[in-house]
């Protein structure tokens, strides 16, 4: 079996589970956020259910339209704000606490090797790259989780993508490596699929390149993204200031698992990698990207505002500033990101380059708030989807790459190899 | 069951964030969401549609992120089903839970056009073009995902079954 099936069949009190049977899952944390758990909660009042599952293992997340933009926003948090009170939700995370969700659980160690986590948000596929079984799902799936503590899942076929040989140059990141695989297989090249990812290359990457690239799995359409747990991993788990409450397992797939495709890349074909508008799947080398003129810079999201992805902006922003015309909003994934950049100078960085620094949030990235982009304006972010109207306006534009490209496009106002800065 | 109703065709990689764009998503009010239902895509559409139309799509509709909203808006504004190439895997599940009918069906959704009248049968997954006189054989619906229907969506479907 591969990891994927290893755990769906632990996870359902079998022995092995074959691709596309149907199965009742128990779910080892169940997540919802501002947007999606509100519909969830109202299904869970309406059909008159009294308590959730387990107070420990469901998760809410005030993120995506916190802290509030308007008064329709800030009622909607309050509902879930309500309800984690009346039920005693032990892991709800307010405003000053809160992080964006899937950077917030892997600190707070909520999510671990071999779990299930069910997510009423499509990037939930980010925790694979701690070898979990992870999947986004609509909030009246969440409803019924919390009820139930199970789900049912189809057994999905797993892709291989094996990521061979050496990285072309250092800025290189995993955000290049999957907007490069879904380049190659399109926006539902694995549909339905789990993909699992392997090679020399990405057991070299670090814990926050694995996220990035395990984050955007859906957007090729996939029910998960994952990833073998390894001593990276166990030393990510352990660094963290919250030490985890539950037993985990390391999960490997067998050597003579069975793929439904396996896909070799080698490192060195993969440039640095420009999404452009409208699908993630329209991956080019930065190079053909070269001069488009921007409006605007997005750092951050469940993709790419974790520390080190922040490091890198300095790196390359210390001693630059701004291009003249050009905003770039910094928006540091948690709270513990945010203090760790401010403690080591990487927000005296940004600030003197002329970036704003933003509270997290998911905000600009779905054209929420803290960014939103007019009529005609491009700009390029390091978040997951560039679909048309997802930043703002609907005749804006969003190019999708990693920090790297995205701080060298800051500094010269268009896009831009970092090489070149 | 049968469903008869005008086609509003659309294209391939139909995404969530078009059905219904992020900005709407600070209400769950199914009536105010239909009212911005596929604006960024087809501005003419929350205001033509009317009760009964069937929307067409290509492949992976729905693609894209997980809110329920997206549905929601499409069945408050009277969609009485979808028809597509094949659907993007959230959104499926997300139909199926909440009780917007839905259908896989290649040749049907390729070869319908706008303004056609199509006829849906949901237990055969017969989809028949009126206008055109075609008819069309799709997959019928998992027994299981049938079972989630005639219950009425998930909620009924888990409550029952915990009372069991």
């Amino acid at each position: 079996m591969t990891i994927t099936e290893k755990i769906l069949a632990a996870h359902s009190g079998s022995d092995r589970v074959t691709p596309g049977e149907l199965i009742t899952c128990e779910v080892d944390i169940a997540l919802g956020n501002d947007i999606t758990a509100p519909i969830a909660i109202k299904a869970f009042e309406e059909h008159g259910a009294k308590q959730v599952f387990d107070k420990k293992r469901v998760v809410l997340v005030p993120d995506h339209f916190a802290p509030n933009k308007d008064i329709a926003s800030a009622q909607q948090a309050k509902v879930m704000r309500d309800f984690a009170k009346d039920r005693e939700i032990e892991n709800y995370f307010e405003v000053g606490k809160m992080g964006i969700e899937h950077a917030l659980l892997p600190e707070e160690n909520l999510s671990l090797p071999g779990d299930v986590i069910i997510g009423a948000d499509s990037h939930t596929c980010t925790y694979g790259a701690l070898g979990a079984f992870s999947t986004g799902i609509g909030s009246t799936d969440l409803a019924a989780t919390m009820i139930t503590g199970q789900i049912w899942l189809k057994v999905p076929e797993t892709i291989k993508f094996m990521f061979k040989g050496k990285k072309k140059n250092k800025w290189i990141s995993g955000k290049d490596l999957i907007l490069y695989t879904i380049g190659k297989i399109g926006v539902s090249g694995a549909l339905y699929k789990a993909m699992e990812f392997c090679g020399d290359v990405i057991d070299e990457l670090s814990m926050d390149d694995r996220f990035a690239l395990a984050n955007m799995a859906v957007e090729a359409g996939a029910k998960n993204g994952i990833m073998k747990a390894d001593n990276k991993t166990l030393a990510f788990i352990d660094s963290q200031e919250v030490k985890p409450v539950r037993d985990f397992k390391i999960y490997e797939s067998d050597s003579d698992a069975k793929y439904q495709g396996v896909h070799e890349y080698d490192a060195e074909d993969i440039e640095l990698q420009v999404a452009f508008p409208s699908l993630p799947e329209n991956a080019r080398p930065v190079g053909d990207a070269k001069d488009i003129v921007l409006d605007q810079i997005v750092i951050g999201s469940c993709t790419n505002g974790r520390y080190a992805d922040l490091e890198i902006v300095a790196t390359l922003l210390k001693g630059n500033k701004v291009a003249r015309g050009v905003r770039m909003i910094i928006i540091p994934a948690t709270q513990r990101i945010y203090k760790k950049a401010m403690n080591t100078g990487l927000l005296d960085v940004f600030i003197d380059a002329g970036a704003v620094v933003s509270t997290p949030t998911c905000g600009p990235c779905l054209g929420g708030h803290m960014g939103i982009l007019a009529e005609g304006e491009k700009c390029l972010a390091t978040t997951n989807r560039n679909f048309v109207g997802r930043m703002g306006h609907p005749k804006s534009e969003v190019y999708l790459a990693s920090p790297a490209v995205a701080t060298a496009s800051a500094v010269t106002g268009k896009i831009t190899d970092p090489a070149v800065i | 069951m049968k469903l008869t109703g005008k086609a509003w065709k659309f294209g391939n990689n139909v995404d969530t964030d078009v059905i219904i764009p992020a900005r709407y998503l600070n209400t769950s009010d199914p009536s105010e969401l239909a009212k911005h239902c596929m604006e960024d895509i087809d501005p003419e559409f929350a205001d033509g549609v009317r009760e009964g139309d069937i929307i067409v799509g290509g492949a992976n509709f729905g693609c894209g992120s997980s809110r329920e909203h997206a549905p929601i808006s499409i069945k408050a504004a009277g969609v009485s089903c979808i028809v597509a190439e094949y659907f993007a895997r959230i959104f499926y599940r997300n139909s199926f839970n909440m009780g917007l009918p839905i259908v896989e069906c290649q040749e049907a959704a390729r070869e319908a056009d706008a303004g056609d009248i199509l006829t849906v049968d949901l237990t055969s997954g017969r989809v028949i073009n009126e206008t055109k006189n075609r008819s069309y054989e799709s997959e019928p619906v998992p027994i299981f995902m049938q079972e989630l229907l005639s219950a009425g969506g998930l909620m009924p479907y888990t409550m029952k079954n915990l009372s069991k």
